[in-house]
């Protein structure tokens, strides 16, 4: 096989139709249907879900969280939206207790973890031998949504550790929550001062691409607005003679969706109607493969233009086969040695049972025989004895009977 | 131009799905939807929405992209020489692709079967194309030509295995797609049936890549004849098992039925030409005869414009899609498998080679079985 020359351009005599290509593609997608999922990141109250309603136009099932949560906990729900012909599975993972413990050095860990376990999951997916790879349901983050506290002065520590440990797993886009408490000087002089504060820790934050000419412009001027400073609620209320979604005060109504109020319409724009496909896309090309090439090289592999993967692999997998055989052998011969051990010393438990019987036995015919000599002393002298005692008796007897015969004697004498 | 095209120019939202075979019903759609205003829904699925949220506007987005980066395509056109593979290939794209200083297969036999790729760049309405046709020649063409699918065949598996690699590097690029996404084969348009080589050839390529078999030089044959040929050409696939590809169903009725009528006209009977000839005050690709004159893009004297419609301006992005999901999947399945099955015996799958995930339960089982077995080892 030769090398194919280089690529010519041809130019086409009619219309042959494969610009209906991208129309193909859009269809296939349709017809697969969408996926994205968003992770809110904020303290407790900070209005997350509120947001998130906002946003989306429904109601999201969630029950307000207390702050006496241990630690911080990641709840994901996932629903099925559809808007025209276009369905998307959005999923909506929430923290809770972000913010509200004492010692607070943790808390990015279980965020760290639940991201890495997605990527896992995926290149789980991805390495199986039998895998299905176009039907599999994406949960890797693809956004993540940090809230800031409208404090007015500058990140909190807090902030700035998480987002540095998730910058390089995640698309973050920073925004500045309940944004009318902060009027607009106030505003301007906050978001330059978290910029600088971003950019001088080297956390990167999401940046909307500016490669399209079509949204260049557009993305451009909105990445001049960053972070954006939003107002979410779900109520509705008269304005003029429209409803619109609104928070009333005594002092007034800050509109959501009027952009002299707050950014709102901005963050919409540029989260759902701009850049969804490709926040999903940079999840997938740069912070999937960060993960991927660090997670294979953890597990040894490395690219060597030597080895193909397939002789990468039979290699690892006959060192990895060899060291569980030798394993194993070391197994066996340990068992081996312990039942050797312990046979011998049941044997010799054995021979010491045999042992201590046999003398008992000795002591114990010994002490028979030692009896039966004192038995039979007893008896002599018993049997002595009882000759004494007739002989006693004979000869008492005798000198009775001899006394009497002397008395008779005596008395027949007298007369 | 396309309405379509101009909507996403202008960004806004997404408007009534392509229509490959009329364009002027597009433009009505659009319209009817612009009176209307922004389409409002409470769709059928679990969640209702209040208002319009906007990610109806996704389509576009991936629309955007997609033009943005370009598309390839891999074609492979197999058959003896003299089919007329090299003008058919010049009438589809509409451009001189074999030309005299770029000639056809017939023009480069040498002695052994070689596979030689032509890669061309198209542009067509704004969309990039990176064409690359492999060509055979010499397929077919010797007295003896036992085992000529082979260079084929390894063709088609180095280009899986370059993918393959590719994708399993620690540090992955963009990786360029050449692998063979289909693969028209022409049929000698004998009116017989298949030959033993055409049978031979679809067996053992039929689960490597997507088969379009084609009838070449369909003039030679009158309407009747061409229907029982290619009803003898149907059983004979069926009976020899051979799974040639299939153009997938529509989701919408209408395009459903429209697409059944040139589905139905499978294999295609293909006419090509290279020159002009001017028919009723038109210029039109035709074969000038003495008896007549011979449409290219007339539905009644040969099925190209099936061709082109269901290949070109239909599926060709679905073409790419099952080489990627089904046989791609199934060569990287069958060559990690059987690495996987060397020394089954031992194995065991631990946490961090998860690569072995179907036959671990299985060794895994008789790994346990062994060692329980141990037990007995010395008392």
């Amino acid at each position: 096989m030769d090398q194919p020359p280089e690529a010519r351009h041809l130019k086409l005599n009619g219309h042959v139709g494969f610009d209906s290509l991208p129309d193909q593609l859009v269809n296939r997608s349709v017809s697969q249907g969408f996926c994205f999922n968003i992770l809110c990141l904020g303290e407790t109250g900070i209005g997350k879900s509120t947001l998130m309603d906002t946003l989306f136009n429904t109601h999201f099932d969630s029950t307000p969280s207390k702050h006496d949560l241990p630690g911080v906990k990641l709840k994901s729900n996932t629903y099925e939206l559809k808007e025209s012909n276009v369905r998307l599975k959005l999923t909506n993972v929430d923290t809770v207790g972000f913010g509200d413990q004492i010692n607070k050095e943790d808390t990015f860990k279980p965020i760290v973890d639940y991201i890495n376990s997605q990527f896992e999951a995926y290149l789980q997916e991805e390495l199986k031998i039998k895998r299905s790879l176009h039907s599999y349901h994406d949960t890797r983050i693809h956004a993540c949504l940090y809230f800031i506290a409208p404090t007015g002065h500058s990140l909190k520590a807090l902030d700035l550790v998480t987002m540095k440990k998730l910058d390089s797993k995640v698309n973050i886009i920073p925004i500045i929550a309940k944004a009318d408490t902060i009027t607009k000087s106030e505003l301007q002089k906050f978001k330059a001062k978290l910029m600088s504060e971003l950019m001088s820790n080297g956390v990167q934050i999401y940046q909307f691409p500016t490669d399209d000419e079509t949204v260049a412009e557009l993305n451009s001027s909105m990445n001049a607005h960053l972070p954006f400073a939003v107002v979410g609620s779900t109520d509705e209320v008269k304005v003029g003679n429209k409803m619109v979604k609104a928070r009333q005060y005594p002092w007034g109504t800050v509109q959501v969706e009027n952009e002299n109020h707050c950014d709102f319409v901005k963050l919409r724009e540029m989260l759902i109607r701009t850049n969804m496909q490709d926040m999903v896309e940079q999840t997938h090309s740069r912070h999937y493969e960060l993960f991927r090439r660090c997670r294979l090289e953890q597990m040894g592999f490395t690219d060597s233009e030597s080895r193909s993967l397939k002789e990468t692999y039979e290699l690892k997998r006959s060192e990895h086969v060899a060291t569980l055989q030798k394993k194993e052998e070391e197994m066996r011969q340990m068992f081996v040695v312990r039942v050797k051990e312990k046979e011998s010393e049941l044997k010799e438990s054995e021979k010491e049972l045999h042992a201590k019987f046999d003398s008992l036995k000795k002591q114990h015919a010994d002490e028979k025989k030692k009896l039966e000599e004192k038995k039979k002393a007893m008896d002599d002298e018993y049997n002595l004895f009882q000759k004494r005692k007739a002989a006693t008796i004979a000869s008492q007897q005798a000198a009775q009977q001899a006394a009497q015969a002397a008395t008779l004697s005596g008395k027949g004498k007298k007369k | 131009m396309l309405s379509k095209r101009e909507a996403f120019f202008k960004n806004e939202p997404p408007t009534a799905k392509f229509d490959p075979t009329t364009r002027d019903k597009l433009d009505h759609k659009m319209d009817k939807e612009k009176e209307n205003g922004h389409p409002e829904t409470s769709g059928k699925a679990p969640k209702e929405l209040d208002g319009y949220v906007g990610f109806a506007n996704l389509p576009n987005q991936v629309y955007r992209k997609s033009v943005k980066r370009g598309f390839e395509f891999t074609l492979m056109v197999v058959g003896q020489s003299g089919l007329g593979k090299s003008t058919l290939i010049n009438t589809l794209f509409l451009t001189d692709l074999y030309s005299a200083d770029y000639p056809g297969p017939s023009y480069r036999i040498k002695k052994t079967v070689q596979v030689e790729t032509t890669q061309v760049l198209l542009k067509e309405g704004g969309v990039q194309l990176r064409l690359t046709v492999v060509d055979t020649p010499g397929f077919g063409d010797a007295v003896d030509n036992s085992n000529c699918w082979q260079p084929v065949t390894d063709y088609i598996d180095s280009k899986y295995e370059e993918y393959l690699n590719a994708e399993s590097r620690v540090n992955r690029k963009t990786m360029p797609d050449n692998r063979v996404h289909c693969c028209l084969y022409f049929i000698t348009p004998s009116g017989h049936g298949l030959k033993p080589l055409d049978v031979e050839f679809m067996k053992r390529l039929h689960d490597k890549v997507n088969i379009i078999p084609m009838i070449a030089k369909a003039d030679t044959m009158t309407p009747d004849e061409c229907r029982e040929f290619k009803k003898t050409i149907l059983n004979e696939i069926a009976q020899h098992k051979i799974k040639i590809y299939e153009f997938p169903e529509c989701d919408d009725e209408e395009e459903n039925k429209l697409q059944k009528k040139l589905k139905d006209r499978v294999p295609f009977a293909v006419v090509g030409s290279n020159t002009l000839v001017s028919v009723g005050g038109k210029t039109v690709r035709a074969r000038q005869y003495p008896w007549g004159i011979v449409e290219v893009e007339n539905l009644e004297h040969n099925d190209f414009l099936a061709l082109r419609n269901m290949l070109v301006r239909t599926h060709l992005h679905d073409l790419k899609d099952v080489t990627n999901n089904v046989h791609y999947e199934n060569y990287r399945y069958n060559k990690l498998a059987s690495v996987a099955t060397k020394g089954k015996e031992k194995a065991v799958g631990s946490k961090e080679l998860n690569l072995e995930t179907a036959e671990d339960e299985d060794s895994g089982e008789k790994y346990y079985s062994v060692f329980f077995s141990l037990h007995k080892y010395g008392i």
